[in-house]
């Protein structure tokens, strides 16, 4: 029972990065039908420069997170300026081939600013983890969760109670009709590559310090993130979040009770299985492609 | 109005033109090896001959039927694990192992193919990707028969009777003699009427279906084809290296492939050769560049998707028509 519980609240946490990086996911595909590739480094790149900014150069807490979330967004901004919006013909696997040339471009720049080595931050409180029927609850862990709902949050009003983001959700409907009444489609597309990039920011600053931080981690965590999108359903901010956290419970499991080398496996057979049985995820988005 | 050709006279005309271009070929490759005696250049020829067997076989998938595979590196680490377990676990002959690598990749193919090749577009993207990461860590992990992250040491090298494919320019004629078969098969099979029902899936499956293609068992069968190509690809390559490692087959060598064809141009045999050979030399060159190579690699990559997004081969031949028209107003 005790193990169980330990083996959810390690799962919980995980999940709640997972669920994030998925939001990112969505957030984009929703309004550019574009998968990020690149997304996992995006995540990578938030980790480090809050290595930098609060573990080395001693910043308040605060300010380092704004400042991560702006640098991390602006190199999401040049990447959709430079890299997504000069093709000519945005063909679908063109664009992954983009997005896998833009990962290893992102690898190479962190692995020229922060070497090969691992980085580790303290946690963002020095509290003692907190005892649950046994079981130790890190408060590094209530940081991941808060900050992850609250983002969901957070986004769920923008889309659904601004202007702006209403704005957003047109264009994801129909980009020409959008434009036609008077939306800057090209801006709210800028705008979700900020968003889906800065939700990465976002995952890459809480998952910081319950990890080794170097320039190749984000290969893994963005694939997994992409496997807790498809789970939930992707497109679906809620089905994200939905996604992330049975992924990350399922691991957990999967570790505790089976084998620790089956980790990495467990996302992607998930993967499979949500695509033979229920293509278009546990919330159904929309328009799924299979006949 | 232009007359219409007749179309007896194309077809008739398309095979002797094809053989012109074998024998050109095999001329080329004879001559390449008799006077290269460098011997890191005939490895670099070797591994764009073994590349070039891996892009021609996504090709047939991704170029001609139209379906994208984000895990064709799997069955490339099929072929080469297999070979690697026979010989060395076994001691059975590699020529021996050679068809039972190829069949286990058409079996595997096969179980995957039947509910994967239902998905379209991105789902059957991510459905092959999700199949690879699976099988990249069951090499990775499967301690005991694949020698687990460490790799697989000690696969024989060739031999043939009194032929040891140990010298390097052995090698390089064997590669190559693969490739150009390897060719030879698809070509024939592009055009036939196999590759026209190819071409229509990929057009409009609902269409190819509307005439009467069974898109779904021709699915099936191309993919189980390119699985078979790509499990010769990576026995070359286990007897070739000696020693293999999961890394060689993990997700980003399957977005090399799939680079490989783009380049090189979609649903183009030859253009399949050039993307091969453009992706190894390049790694190659940019050595010199040590610290700062998986940037440039990056670039480059990226620059050439933005610049021709339609392959090196029609992106030139466009870029030729273009100017052409130019002079000619």
């Amino acid at each position: 029972m005790q193990e169980i519980l330990q083996y959810i609240f390690s799962g919980i946490t995980n999940g709640a990065i997972y669920a994030i990086i998925a939001v990112g996911f969505s957030l984009l595909y929703n309004s550019t039908e574009i998968i990020n590739f690149a997304h996992g480094e995006f995540v990578m790149i938030g980790a480090l420069s809050l290595v930098t900014l609060w573990g080395s150069f001693h910043l308040p807490l605060p300010l380092a997170f704004v400042l991560t979330i702006v640098v991390v967004s602006g190199t999401g901004l040049l990447f959709e300026r430079f890299a997504i919006r000069t093709v000519k013909k945005p063909d679908h696997i063109v664009l992954v081939i983009i997005t896998v040339g833009a990962s290893i471009f992102l690898r190479g720049i962190a692995m020229l600013i922060w070497g090969k080595d691992a980085y580790s931050i303290p946690p963002f409180s020095s509290n003692p983890p907190i005892d649950i029927a046994g079981a130790r609850l890190l408060i590094q862990s209530i940081w991941i969760i808060v900050i992850s709902l609250l983002s969901v949050v957070a986004l769920y009003f923008f889309y659904n109670k601004t202007l702006t983001g209403k704005a957003i959700r047109a264009c994801a409907i129909n980009k020409k009709a959008a434009w036609l009444t008077g939306i800057p489609s090209g801006k709210m597309v800028m705008l979700s590559f900020v968003l889906s990039i800065g939700m990465g920011a976002v995952a890459g600053l809480i998952i910081a310090p319950i990890t080794m931080c170097s320039y190749d981690m984000g290969t893994m965590l963005g694939l997994k993130g992409f496997c807790a999108a498809m789970l939930g359903g992707l497109g679906s901010l809620w089905g994200a979040l939905i996604g992330g956290f049975i992924l990350g419970i399922l691991e957990a499991m999967g570790v505790g009770f089976v084998s620790s080398s089956l980790k990495d496996a467990i996302a992607f057979v998930l993967l499979l299985l949500i695509l033979f049985i229920r293509p278009g995820g546990i919330i159904q988005s929309k328009d799924v492609q299979r006949f | 109005m232009k007359p219409i050709k007749p179309i007896k006279k194309t077809v008739a005309g398309r095979f002797p033109r094809d053989k012109i271009y074998y024998i050109f070929f095999s001329l080329a490759v004879i001559l390449t090896g008799l006077f290269v005696s460098n011997s890191y250049y005939l490895q670099v020829l070797t591994f764009i001959g073994i590349n070039s067997i891996l892009a021609l076989s996504l090709n047939m998938l991704m170029g001609y039927a139209g379906q994208v595979s984000l895990g064709h590196a799997a069955f490339y680490g099929i072929g080469a694990y297999t070979t690697a377990i026979l010989t060395v676990h076994y001691n059975l002959s590699p020529w021996l192992a050679l068809p039972c690598a190829i069949f286990i990749a058409i079996f595997v193919a096969f179980l995957v193919g039947i509910p994967t090749l239902k998905l379209t577009g991105f789902y059957l993207g991510m459905g092959t990707l999700g199949f690879g990461m699976i099988v990249n860590i069951i090499f990775r992990e499967w301690t005991d028969l694949t020698g687990g992250a460490s790799g697989f040491v000690g696969i024989p090298s060739l031999e043939l009777g009194p032929v040891s494919f140990y010298s390097m320019r052995n090698y390089f004629y064997l590669v190559w003699a693969a490739l150009l078969l390897s060719i030879i098969v698809c070509k024939r099979l592009v055009n036939s009427r196999i590759g026209r029902a190819l071409r229509s899936i990929h057009d409009s499956a609902h269409a190819a279906e509307a005439v009467g293609i069974n898109t779904r068992n021709l699915k099936i069968q191309v993919f189980v084809l390119s699985a078979a190509f790509a499990a010769l690809a990576g026995f070359l390559y286990a007897h070739l290296v000696s020693f293999i490692s999961p890394g060689s087959f993990d997700f980003m060598m399957s977005v090399r492939i799939v680079t490989m064809v783009v380049i090189g141009g979609m649903a183009s045999i030859w253009g399949s050769l050039l993307g091969a050979s453009l992706l190894t030399l390049l790694p190659e060159w940019l050595h010199a560049f040590s610290d700062f190579e998986m940037v440039v690699y990056g670039l480059i990559l990226m620059l050439i998707m933005i610049v021709l997004p339609q392959g090196l081969t029609k992106g030139l031949i466009d870029i030729y028509e273009r100017s052409k028209k130019k002079d000619n107003s």
